[in-house]
């Protein structure tokens, strides 16, 4: 038996050995460092997520109907009809907060390990744009279930766009392709949501992939591994991906689908922030709800739009920092001028900066949740203002401070000796 | 000798994780598989109808939609399942041999009552729905018809007990639908007589 | 580093704003109370549905609650529907509409945009009030179109809002019986408390099942977690 596998799997290498190559190139001899930790659990589970999001996807669009008339039944259909269907539906929802939450973390450990600096430029790029376009996937597919906060999220973020100075209200209008947004709208959404951007995310994640497979991983030393090699011409401090980090990863991603699954099966509205209760209404273009609140995963940028004050009757430059406020993203790694890249020899000025980004992108996420009103009113001597709209104002100013102040901070900052290997 | 254990317990594990793992996936893929059912909405639409045969004069013939197809109910006369005896040596299963009828139907007139007949208004060949084809119509039909139906796809012929005459296309005869009668004159189809 | 992930993960629960500020009573509502269930469908069906509909809601799937098909036909269907329909209403939005000024809103998935504490408090907060074009008026949704459907189980009763001085107090809400309903207040409350539930089960269907499910999917992933920690273990034995 055992021989005969052998045999079959001899037949097909001689007549397609690229499979063998690239299983080796890519895993069995792509050595990866030795000492990643807990934060590199991430990018491997946001293509798992991405796998989930795939799958439960397509079966999704098989009862999902899309509609304006039909749209929000056809979710309760799958929701109570359908035969499992309310598990499919939730692991979609619950799958989309959660490959956001892979994705922040993921860069997160970028920022802490100083993954985006050179020779890795590319691969933070590839990334920004996997970011961005996720985004856009996010947006559309909140669209489908036609609820309430569905099409005021989509009326607000597509009137976002008629605000940009000429061409506006005509760019506005071709991109719901209707007055308001409506059926053709939906119709539309639905197309890009279901196959053309998630043939763009996949093209972008084999590109991150490949990009990150020439450099090699960085490691959150921040050493280059490939600079000490043994006399076999691996590096000193690498591990074959596979066996290594994919058994590793294996307890990963089962330890990552039970959190997933206590939100499916317990907490699949996760206290409003995954599914909110809003759009358990049926879409109304006539009656908007009196508070319209994005996503989480969309509330820091949120907060920012409604934290700059309009200027010359426009919302225009809310909406251009908001925009960039994740295009600045791209700049990082030349916005970084320090010599290490880990966080672990770098120092004060840094390890307070990121801190601070931290704090700010938390606060300006909650803010995102809540109406303005939610802290109350200032004193008179800030003319009675919102106290929740100058502390998004403040966050708002500390995000910016945070990347245009780099090049200064990170240059002046004292670091501390790299070690010549990695340490466990 | 201790790198040979080492590879025995690893084995072991991969083997052992695999297998968790594959029940893992494999109850991961149930769901997905499982939605193909047919949803409660199609259930529902499914369901048994009823039918009212009280005004059902002899020899007329009733159809009546269940799950998207038609179905006959057909009140036989006396000349009718005469008739049904003549030609048995006609058809290719004249016992109903052929498991296309509930076990209450497999008789000489394929039905529960001898008067009344259910079928399933579609050919067994592809699919087509015959016509009705009265004694009358020998014309159409031959000299020895004896009425009954005719597929008008591919020419298929039936006799009113629905079993299918012998060098037709149909290779077998017509579906009986499971039915009951809830009154004398009411015919649940799509259901069989409740066992309890 | 590990709190921060703790904090993203298990943010603070969003807190529904009341309407007008009238304080929300907590539901004592239980899913896997099949009376209770039965109760608040009997309530539903009688008080609800001529106006409202449930339209995505099969009566076939009541058998949730320990009904058989026969029982729901028997005691739940007034309509010429199906057992296997969905639970529509008879009265058209057109015509609702010019009845109540608002076509009623289907109640399908209520229990989910409203939330059982809101349904709750709102259907025992109804109160006469002459203005209004139905008689009645609502404490936590001001100026409602719809009219006190279970008056006649609640009895009519009137509102007086005392408003205190500083902007900061909540008003005093004063209660008063203007005539007695078929219940008693304690009554009245589990008549509400059933119905909540009921309308809570009608939101998601599916949830005692979720619950029952997930238990057996920790469990298998707990299973999987030991194979998959040991062989972690055994292979990172070599890194050294």
């Amino acid at each position: 038996m055992a021989s005969r596998l052998m045999a079959l799997w001899d037949w097909f290498d001689s007549r397609m050995p690229s499979v063998a190559e690239e299983f080796r190139k890519h895993l069995a001899e792509y050595y990866a460092p030795k000492n990643f930790n807990f934060w590199y659990f991430f990018g491997a589970l946001s293509i798992l997520v991405l796998a989930i999001q795939i799958v439960s996807g397509i079966f999704l669009t098989m009862n999902y109907k899309p509609d304006a008339a039909l749209a929000f039944g056809s979710v309760e259909y799958i929701m109570r009809d359908v035969p499992g269907g309310w598990v499919i539906r939730y692991i979609h929802s619950t799958g989309a907060s959660a490959f956001f939450l892979d994705v922040y973390l993921h860069m997160f450990r970028g920022l802490l390990y100083g993954s985006y600096k050179q020779p890795r430029e590319l691969i933070w790029i590839f990334g920004v744009l996997i970011y961005l376009t996720l985004m856009a996937e996010a947006f559309m597919g909140y669209l489908l279930p036609w609820g309430q906060m569905s099409y005021w999220g989509a009326q607000v973020i597509v009137n976002l766009f008629s605000s940009i100075p000429f061409i506006g209200p005509d760019l506005a209008l071709w991109i719901r392709g209707d007055y308001v947004v409506s059926d053709a709208t939906l119709n539309r959404f639905f197309a890009l949501h279901v196959i053309a951007i998630p043939l763009v995310l996949l093209g972008l994640v084999a590109a991150h992939i490949l990009a990150l497979h020439d450099v090699g991983s960085n490691n959150p030393d921040g050493i280059e591994i490939k600079k000490t090699k043994g006399p076999d011409g691996h590096p000193l401090d690498g591990i074959p991906f596979h066996p290594y980090y994919t058994v590793k990863d294996i307890v990963g991603a089962v330890v990552f689908l039970a959190l997933f699954s206590v939100v499916v099966f317990f907490v699949p509205e996760m206290g409003g922030y995954f599914l909110e209760y809003n759009n358990y209404v049926p879409a109304d273009p006539l009656k908007t709800p009196a508070h319209i609140a994005p996503l989480w995963y969309f509330t820091p940028y949120y907060s920012i739009l409604r934290a700059v004050p309009p200027l010359f009757n426009s919302v225009f430059p809310g909406v251009a920092m908001m925009g960039l406020s994740t295009l600045i993203l791209f700049f990082l790694p030349w916005l970084d001028r320090s010599p290490v890249k880990s966080i672990r020899y770098r120092g004060g000025l840094y390890k307070g900066a990121v801190a601070i980004f931290v704090l700010t992108f938390l606060v300006l996420g909650y803010l995102g949740t809540e109406p303005v009103t939610v802290w109350g009113q200032a004193g008179a001597w800030l003319g009675y203002a919102d106290r929740a709209t100058i502390a998004a104002r403040i966050c708002t100013l500390l995000y910016f401070a945070f990347f245009f102040l780099m090049p200064w901070y990170t240059a002046i900052d004292k670091t501390k000796p790299v070690p010549e290997r990695v340490t466990m | 000798m201790s790198e040979k254990k080492i590879d025995n317990t690893r084995r072991n594990l991969i083997v052992a994780t695999s297998a968790v793992a594959g029940a893992a996936g494999a109850g991961a893929a149930i769901p997905f598989a499982w939605s193909w059912w047919p949803s409660e909405r199609a259930k529902a639409a499914g369901a048994p109808v009823e039918a009212d045969i009280s005004n059902l004069a002899p020899g007329e013939l009733a159809v009546v939609e269940w799950r998207g197809k038609p179905v006959w109910i057909m009140r036989r006369t006396k000349e009718m399942l005469e008739a049904i005896k003549k030609v048995e040596d006609k058809v290719t299963d004249p016992k109903s041999e052929v498991p296309l009828q509930p076990e209450y139907a497999k008789n000489e007139y394929r039905s529960i009552k001898p008067e009344y007949l259910v079928l399933v208004g579609i050919c067994t060949h592809l699919g087509c729905s015959p016509q009705p084809k009265s004694s009358e119509a020998k014309g159409e039909m031959g000299a020895d018809w004896a009425g009954g139906f005719l597929c008008p796809c591919h020419g298929s012929k039936f006799d009113l007990a629905g079993r299918v005459y012998k060098g037709a296309p149909a290779p077998v005869n017509l579906e009986v639908p499971p039915h009951t009668y809830l009154s004398d004159g009411t015919i649940l189809i799509g259901e069989d007589k409740k066992g309890a | 580093m590990k709190k921060l992930l703790l904090a993203i993960v298990f943010l603070p629960a969003v807190a529904l704003a009341a309407e007008a500020g009238y304080r929300l009573d907590r539901a004592p509502i239980d899913p896997k109370d099949l009376v209770s269930l039965q109760a608040g469908a009997r309530t539903f069906v009688n008080y609800c549905l001529n106006c409202h509909g449930a339209e995505f809601m099969r009566y076939n799937r009541l058998t949730d609650l320990g009904l058989t098909e026969t029982q729901i036909r028997d005691n739940l269907i007034f309509t010429d529907a199906k057992v296997g329909d969905t639970m529509k209403v008879a009265l058209t939005a057109k015509d609702g509409k010019a009845m109540f000024g608002a076509a009623p809103p289907d109640l399908t998935v209520v229990g989910r945009s409203r939330g059982a504490d809101w349904l709750y408090t709102y259907l025992r907060s109804f109160y006469r009030d002459p203005k209004s074009p139905t008689g009645w008026n609502n404490a936590v949704f001001p100026e409602v179109a719809m009219p006190h459907a279970l008056w006649t189980l609640q009895g009519e009763r009137a509102l007086e809002v005392v408003s205190r001085d500083a902007q900061h107090a909540p008003p005093e809400y004063k209660w008063s019986q203007l005539s007695p309903g078929a219940e008693n207040a304690v009554q009245y409350d589990t008549t509400v408390r059933d119905l909540v539930n009921f309308l809570v089960y009608v939101g998601e269907p599916a949830a005692n099942d979720r619950k029952r499910i997930g238990i057996v999917v920790l469990f298998a992933l707990g299973v999987l977690f030991i194979f998959a920690y040991a062989l972690k273990k055994e292979y990172w034995k070599d890194v050294k």
